[in-house]
């Protein structure tokens, strides 16, 4: 196991934060720059405002092989906007101004190998970005980058599956900083109804091989959802059911009004799903 | 001339600095099972011996090495040899590895397969071999590929495969194989991706080449036999890579044998105008190495890596990234890559057609333009074999309306 970065991120001092309190974290995922970047600090504003603990901040790729219809959508809809990682990692540096929210950087790997590893994790770290996940990058190609993110106390997420066995769920931990993010199912991203039977077994599993917290994530969009994973997980991961209400709120423009009423939206459902977590089972009730 | 084989080189699924495997965490354990399943299929003398039946038997092999006297005469330059893989059942080279990735498919007790198609061959070969093994078929297709090339989707249809029309991007082969992916990732339990080139993660790339390998093992001897000699070069267009790789591999070590890969020039050199990736030298802009759809290669993009959308005539060959294998040969000089034209590609397949009486696919016409462009630097004495991968019928449309 690599030792502990020796500065923890804002993400380990927030979990640790919620396993003190014994309450179910929130992570949202939106993706940046749709339907612009200016809009996008908004709502990461807002979301942190209204109870997230952790923000995804989505960098769109051409080609988001990893994701259902409505991460595509957004995706498309921030290139076309002119999104890039450069202007993401500005959005960064203009959240820091005034949010502390830990903030984690979702991409795909071609964009961050193409700006360059090292000027990558650097511009991410000076801006003020807390950890990163890269959606196709697993363990065993990602040695320089677990190396170079680390030298400048970035946290590198990895994500586990359910088809990982034992020993790969090991081995994602002992390479994951921060918190490891655990597929609730074999599945694109995308809002579903009901969680799979072996989701429990699969945190469980995970629990046994690390210490990290634990985020669960894919699939979740109901308040029901987030209660369920009280008592199991640290945290659960919000991305396509808050990119679906942007999408919805901005059907016909991104007016100011239509930008409010978004915003709107995304506080509503981090606040009913902050009582949710409130009231599904704690971690620490049901810990043995 | 490079003698060092990619595969001795490197670990596993690497060649050079290509290749490897970047994807999803839901993929790599049934990407380790496929390898596993693989290797041992390899030894597996039961496995070896209904692969090597259904080839001969189901897919007509072995294919001729046709001399093409009147083409030779035409053009007045080298002697030329077609490797006849047009004449396979569904009539393309691509029927190789859909029965070896078929048989493994039943092997690992996987029900369904999926698969990408870009002018449909691939889609064609897959839906066969599942109609042939009892297997569950869906294939994906972009729908602009499904509208120049009906002829092939109408196949897969009768074939009893459901061919889903993809409309993402710029709705060709790279978007197809993104949506046959999150199938993948989603089915993956029940489901082998039966991918169709030298492409994606490792065991892929590798495992492709090798069911595809046939094809020069058979020409080296078939020229041998024919010719008392090695040829001086080989000719292949190349998309993905599979029927170059598939040809060339046999004729590695042969130093003095010059390998030719030929891409698809489109419209134009700006981004976005064309799908040459290894054609820097010809001024095609936009390839640099990236990672695109699970492998390290040199790949279509712009400044930010996003990748670029591609253009050209040719399904087969519109697509933004190359083979990891073909990346490496070409750091290496072991083969030489260059792009032709839409128009070429067209007045070749005119040419084949009224010399030797073969209509070509578009793809394979891009390696007879290839050729023909590169007549003056060749001479009487050399002797070349071009890979006829697939046959035009497909085509006819766009010849029509173009020719």
């Amino acid at each position: 196991m690599p030792a502990a970065p020796p500065n923890p991120t804002r993400i380990s001092k927030r979990f640790a934060e919620l396993r003190a309190s014994g309450e179910l974290g929130l992570v949202a995922y939106i993706t940046a720059g749709d339907p612009s970047l200016d809009t996008t600090l908004k709502f990461v504003l807002d979301l942190a405002g209204a109870g997230a603990d952790v923000i995804e901040l989505g960098v769109p790729f051409s080609d988001p092989l990893a994701d259902g219809p409505t991460i595509q959508r957004a995706s498309e809809r921030a290139l076309r906007a002119g999104t890039t990682l450069v202007g993401v990692l500005d959005l960064v540096r203009r959240t820091r101004r005034s949010s502390q929210v830990p903030l984690v950087l979702f991409s795909y790997y071609n964009p961050i190998l193409q700006m360059g590893l090292e000027k990558f994790a650097s511009s991410a770290a000076a801006a003020g970005a807390d950890g990163v996940l890269a959606t196709d990058l697993t363990p065993e190609e990602a040695d320089d980058y677990r190396r170079i993110l680390a030298a400048h106390h970035l946290d590198t997420i990895f994500l586990g599956a359910p088809t990982s066995t034992d020993e790969r769920l090991a081995k994602i931990a002992a390479c994951s900083s921060g918190f490891l993010y655990l597929i609730s199912r074999t599945a694109v991203t995308g809002a579903k109804d009901a969680f799979p039977e072996d989701l429990p077994a699969l945190i469980r599993r995970a629990r046994a091989v690390t210490q990290l917290p634990i985020a669960v994530g894919f699939g979740i969009s109901l308040p029901g959802h987030v209660s369920v994973l009280g008592g199991l997980a640290d945290a659960a991961v919000v991305g396509s059911a808050l990119v679906s209400d942007i999408e919805n709120a901005t059907k016909s423009g991104a007016s100011p009004s239509a930008i409010d009423a978004a915003a709107m939206a995304l506080t509503n459902r981090i606040r009913g799903f902050r009582e949710a977590a409130r009231h599904g089972l704690s971690r620490r009730e049901v810990a043995p | 001339m490079g003698t060092i084989l990619p595969s001795q080189t490197t670990a596993p699924g690497r060649f050079g600095p290509y290749g490897g495997r970047y994807v999803p965490e839901t993929l790599m354990v049934p990407l380790f099972e496929l390898e596993r399943a693989y290797e041992q299929a390899k030894s597996d003398s039961a496995f070896q011996a209904q692969f090597q039946y259904l080839l001969k038997n189901f897919a007509g092999r072995p294919t001729p090495l046709q001399f093409a006297s009147r083409l030779t005469e035409k053009l007045g330059g080298p002697r030329i040899y077609l490797k006849r893989e047009d004449l396979l059942h569904t009539g393309a080279h691509k029927i190789n590895n859909a029965i070896g990735q078929g048989l493994l498919a039943v092997k690992m007790g996987k029900p369904r397969i999926i698969a990408e198609t870009g002018a449909g061959q691939h889609g064609v070969a897959s839906a066969t071999v599942a109609a042939h093994l009892g297997l569950e078929c869906v294939v994906y297709m972009g729908t602009e590929d499904m509208a120049r090339q009906a002829l092939n989707v109408a196949r897969m249809r009768m074939l009893g495969t459901q061919v889903v029309a993809v409309d993402s991007g710029s709705r060709t082969l790279k978007d197809a194989i993104n949506e046959a992916m999150r199938d993948w990732v989603t089915n993956v339990r029940t489901t082998h991706y039966l991918l169709g080139s030298v492409l994606g993660a490792h065991p892929y790339p590798t495992m492709v080449r090798d069911f595809q390998a046939v094809i020069g093992r058979e020409a080296r001897e078939q020229i041998l036999a024919a010719g008392k000699r090695l040829p001086t070069h080989l000719f292949a267009c190349v998309g993905g890579g599979s029927n170059s790789i598939g040809l060339f591999h046999e004729f590695l070590r042969d130093a003095n044998v010059k390998l030719i890969g030929i891409e698809a020039g489109g419209r134009g050199s700006g981004l976005g105008e064309h799908a040459a990736r290894l054609a820097a030298h010809q001024g095609f802009a936009g390839a640099r190495p990236g990672v695109l759809q699970g492998t390290y290669t040199y790949v279509l993009q712009n400044e930010d890596g996003q990748i670029a959308t591609t253009h050209s005539i040719s399904a087969g060959l519109d697509y933004p990234a190359i083979g990891p294998e073909h990346a490496w040969l070409a750091d290496q000089r072991r083969a030489e890559y260059s792009a032709v034209s839409d128009q070429a590609a067209l007045d070749a397949a005119r040419l084949l057609s009224r010399t030797e009486g073969i209509i070509p696919a578009l793809e394979s016409a891009h390696a007879i333009a290839g050729l023909v462009e590169r007549l003056p630097k060749m001479s009487k004495d050399d002797l070349v074999i071009l890979n006829l991968s697939g046959r035009g019928d497909k085509d006819m449309d766009t010849y029509s309306r173009l020719l």
